[in-house]
């Protein structure tokens, strides 16, 4: 992370000026205030000058942030009452909602948490900065999901194998029909394909 | 619901100063006209409408408590 410590007449100037040298907008910054400063008498005596240190925070600590104030104001103009905490690395934001009226941000298998982070996403990635995945989760919806179609992967195999049959699962996004995938690989006596256009694509199990 | 409408356009939109929302009372629906300039109008949308499908899921679920019937309609300015 860079930073630089500037010196100036007042903390507002300091930061200003720190600001210039990393070519960074504050929102991107995290400033510590190293002395206050001290107009003195008459601007004469006992006058000291203002100290800043300001640190250019990483992409993901950014983006981070980002994303929670984005959450937080949508769901404010949503009207929901929920709490939304975030972690991150070099490679993704993990975002958790949490709160009372968490199925109606959940939606129909999945559907409104799913649009959450996409917007969530593209409002975030937007601003610049390298590209950064962001995960949402509402509650423990997706580890309860993940468990649920794992299964149901498991019993609609066992039916395309025992029957002969193909066998086609509701559509899922992406992300559910890799986890379908996933589970099937090395599935003995069938094998996955996705068929159809988005948001209508599924997964298909075939017997061999 | 309006500022709902109007933030979703404004954080998408690369010129947020020219969104701006118009409600539309059709008495068995709310009609959201997001207008944006002709430039974001690619950003608002998506491919295949994706974003703007995103869009109308989240209003849609906003509008469940109060049990109205919304619809966003994404315009270009003129």
């Amino acid at each position: 992370m860079k930073f630089v410590e500037v010196a100036a007449r007042t903390v507002d100037d300091a930061v200003a000026e720190a600001l210039e040298q990393l070519g960074a907008e504050l929102e991107q910054v995290e400033i510590t205030v190293l002395e206050e400063g001290n107009k003195g008498l008459f601007g004469l005596i006992g006058s000291k000058q203002a100290r800043v240190r300001v640190e250019r925070k990483s992409n993901h600590e950014f983006k981070r942030e980002a994303a929670l104030e984005f959450l937080r104001e949508l769901l404010k103009k949503m009207d929901i009452e929920a709490r939304v905490a975030g972690a991150s690395d070099e490679e993704s934001v993990d975002l958790q909602i949490d709160g009372a009226d968490l199925g109606i941000l959940i939606g129909r298998r999945g559907q409104t948490l799913d649009s959450l982070q996409y917007i969530t996403t593209l409002a975030v990635n937007r601003r610049g900065g390298e590209w950064i995945r962001i995960r949402l989760d509402i509650g423990d919806y997706r580890a309860k999901r993940e468990e649920t179609l794992r299964s149901l992967a498991q019993r609609l195999a066992n039916k395309a194998d025992r029957t002969g049959r193909r066998v086609a699962l509701d559509p899922m996004n992406p992300a559910e029909r890799r986890i379908v995938h996933r589970e099937l690989q090395g599935f003995p006596g069938v094998k996955t394909q996705s068929e159809g256009k988005e948001p209508h694509r599924r997964v298909i199990i075939f017997p061999n | 619901m309006k500022s709902l409408v109007e933030f979703l356009g404004q954080s998408l939109a690369e010129f947020p100063d020219q969104v701006s929302v118009e409600e539309v009372d059709k008495g068995y629906e709310t009609v959201y006209q997001l207008y944006v300039a002709p430039e974001d109008m690619g950003r608002l949308i998506g491919k295949q409408g994706s974003i703007a499908r995103a869009i109308r899921t989240i209003v849609k679920a906003a509008a469940i408590k109060s049990g109205a019937q919304v619809h966003v309609k994404i315009n270009e300015n003129q």
